[in-house]
């Protein structure tokens, strides 16, 4: 069916014929009557990762195919979201390995971007979790591919934005959980030192995040709220909790109506909602215990808020700098308080160690922010992108909508074999998406 | 713990209203021609709902197994759903009588022939719901798909009489004419956004209807209207229009 997809970012938009499938032999009679396409989740990547003019939605391919309660393994079809997965793991006791900010993306996404959480530098990104997995590939055949089994497939997939094949089946390990609670504490952080030194002092605690303020400036530059989290014990719920400790979160959501007109987010809107932010928390530490939605998803409980930036959509630009490059965030930071181009978001997290062919996380520091696009943006962000690369950093491709092909050769040190890799198992670019095609991977 | 038999369960439509009765708690016995694709669905009914979920398989156009098909079943079910149907391709039909033949036996003959063996148990165990999914198409016959539409014409008919027959014998009958769906069916069609229904809510739908005893539904309360208003075009006029 011809329609008009974008992914969460809004920008780019374009018309797309979607095919989409419930079996297993569907797709792979349709894998091989198209002559190219790229498979797509839910498209909550943000730029034009799983764009293209022909695709295959995964979303009807949604089954769950075990689910060993004692071990904690979960085997799925593809494109399942991790909401449906939580609903039906958490009362058993379980709990995702690894999970980004918004539970509506697929397990299939979650391979394809190699999704990091507050996590990382405990558990690692997704793919430390998979136990193995199914590729079909361009030609219609399937592969099963681990670490152990066809490791170049295997690593080419995990981070590799959907070019080696479509991802159908995973298996992955869970978490165990005693509660569906989180133990959490607030820290506020006066400067960009202080947090980095918080997060230094706190690194023990399973799940880490900073949200920062970027336009402010002298001593009070990149104040921040340093949020930790472990998952909770039985005793550490409250009596009413204690009733039912693996419940699900009720349901609340409401949905951003409108496109928001560009004009309303300005430098002072944004200066007036991170003032609230910063100054909801009075203390410099609160700890309490909440359920796991407000935790990890705060902004799914508003469905489309993608739409407050406005019809031309917005940039989501995600570096990572190694721990030596501390100066590097100073850099990046003090420009886009200089433009003041702050954003409602500017998420840091310090990611552990991984060494992988092209996923996104290595060890550093990592700083996401939203940019609403306007005239002057790109080239104010490639400016950005020779900052990141003069600390030897990179960037994020499933947030990716206009780096340059030369940003990511030079931030990805396996590049060359990424490509030799897609090259055998998508040999004449079959699979390509508008991303591939501009970032060289594939040609056409 | 009530039974459902979704007949012709590899539809979209047919998924859609398995996973809203096991939501409920029923268990589901699921019947097609290829049991096969339907492995990942009997798992995840069964992880997802904790309920039984169980394959069976059944070819409509095979008309001499459906009696021991129905006669294998155990439990028997409570609830019977008839979903399969084959839309199929007028213009090929017109030239091709196995066309033909595949669309009337598998929306009439074939629904016809299973319904009547469900109907007799059902009657004799005085209880059970017996749902049809019919179509829109079968209530005037278009130039664009009347061989289909005769067929679900006909398959409406059967329904309207066994209810009809079927009330004396405690056993509930609901006919369904979805409308549009968003489905495999209808994929390559262009439908209007605002006109047709996700197969998640025929689901529902559905279920309401069994729970309610309604008898005749469309998932879209405005279908009844268009059809109405479908209806009441002079033949004169309705002759002329591409529809």
């Amino acid at each position: 069916m011809k329609k008009k997809i974008a992914n969460w970012g809004n920008y780019p938009e374009m018309e797309s014929d979607e095919r989409s499938f419930s079996f297993n032999d569907q797709l792979e009679k349709i894998v091989k009557e198209e002559g190219s396409f790229v498979a797509r989740g839910n498209g909550r990547c943000y730029g034009d990762g799983s764009l293209g003019k022909k695709t295959i939605s995964t979303l009807k391919y949604d089954k769950v195919l075990s689910f060993d309660t004692r071990q904690g393994f979960f085997e799925c079809e593809s494109g399942i979201t991790l909401d449906q997965v939580l609903e039906i793991i958490v009362p058993q006791g379980w709990f995702l390995p690894v999970t980004p900010g918004t539970k509506f993306i697929t397990v299939g996404g979650a391979v394809a971007s190699d999704v990091h959480g507050k996590n990382h530098h405990v558990d690692g990104a997704f793919s430390s979790h998979i136990v193995e997995m199914d590729i079909m590939l361009g030609s219609g055949q399937t592969i099963t591919c681990s670490m152990q089994k066809f490791p170049d497939l295997f690593n080419a997939t995990c981070g590799g934005m959907g070019l080696t094949g479509v991802i159908t089946r995973v298996k992955f390990d869970l978490k165990k959980i005693e509660t569906s609670y989180i133990k959490q504490k607030q820290v506020k952080a006066e400067n960009l030192e202080e947090v980095i030194r918080l997060f230094d002092e706190y690194n023990h605690y399973t799940y880490s995040v900073a949200w920062i303020d970027c336009l402010q400036k002298g001593n009070q530059f990149g104040r921040s709220i340093l949020i930790l989290g472990e998952h909770a014990t039985l005793d550490e719920l409250n009596e009413k909790q204690q009733k039912a400790p693996l419940a699900l979160p009720k349901k609340k959501q409401i949905t951003f109506p409108i496109n928001l007109p560009s004009w309303v987010l300005n430098s002072f809107t944004v200066k007036a909602f991170n003032f609230l932010y910063y100054g909801k928390n009075f203390k410099k530490i609160i700890e309490n215990v909440v359920n796991y939605e407000p935790f990890f998803y705060p902004l799914d409980a508003i469905l489309h808020w993608n739409r407050g930036y406005g019809k031309k959509g917005f940039i989501q630009y995600q570096f990572v700098l190694p721990l030596s490059a501390k100066q590097g965030l100073v850099e990046i930071l003090q420009k886009i308080s200089d433009a003041g181009l702050g954003s409602f978001l500017a998420v840091l997290k310090v990611f552990g160690k991984q060494e992988s062919m092209i996923s996104f996380p290595m060890e550093g520091y990592t700083l996401a922010l939203d940019f609403p696009v306007r005239k002057g943006l790109f080239e104010f962000l490639d400016e950005l992108d020779k900052i990141v690369l003069k600390y030897e950093g990179r960037l994020y491709m499933s947030k990716d909508a206009r780096m340059k092909p030369e940003i990511l050769e030079a931030g990805y040190r396996d590049l060359a074999e990424f490509k030799s890799v897609i090259q055998k198992y998508n040999p004449d670019g079959k699979i390509h998406s508008v991303q591939s095609n501009r970032l060289l991977l594939t040609h056409k | 713990m009530a039974t459902v038999l979704i007949l012709g369960a590899t539809s979209d439509m047919a998924m859609a209203i398995a996973k809203k009765f096991a939501s409920e708690k029923f268990d589901i016995q699921l019947a097609a021609r290829k049991t096969d694709q339907l492995t990942p669905l009997r798992s995840d009914i069964a992880i997802r709902y904790h309920v039984s979920c169980s394959l069976h398989p059944f070819d409509a156009a095979a008309f001499e197994t459906h009696e021991l098909f129905f006669g294998r079943l155990d439990p028997k079910p409570d609830v019977t759903v008839c979903v399969f149907g084959y839309l199929g391709d007028n213009e090929k039909a017109m030239n091709s009588w196995e066309e033909t033949q595949t669309i009337i036996q598998t929306n009439y003959t074939g629904a016809i022939s299973i319904l009547n063996i469900a109907a007799r148990y059902h009657s004799s165990v005085k209880k059970g719901t017996i749902v049809g999914i019919s179509s829109v198409a079968g209530e005037r016959g278009r130039q664009s798909n009347y061989i289909y539409g005769s067929a679900k014409a006909g398959f409406t008919a059967y329904l309207s009489g066994l209810r009809n027959r079927m009330l004396r014998e405690n056993v509930h009958v609901v006919s369904v004419l979805p409308g549009f769906v968003y489905t495999r069916m209808t994929e390559e069609l262009n439908l209007p956004a605002l006109l047709t229904a996700k197969p998640s809510a025929l689901g529902e739908s559905v279920l309401a209807a069994v729970k309610n005893k309604k008898n005749r539904i469309y998932v879209r309360w405005f279908w009844q209207w268009i059809m109405l208003i479908i209806k009441m075009i002079p033949e004169p006029v309705f002759k002329k229009l591409k529809l």
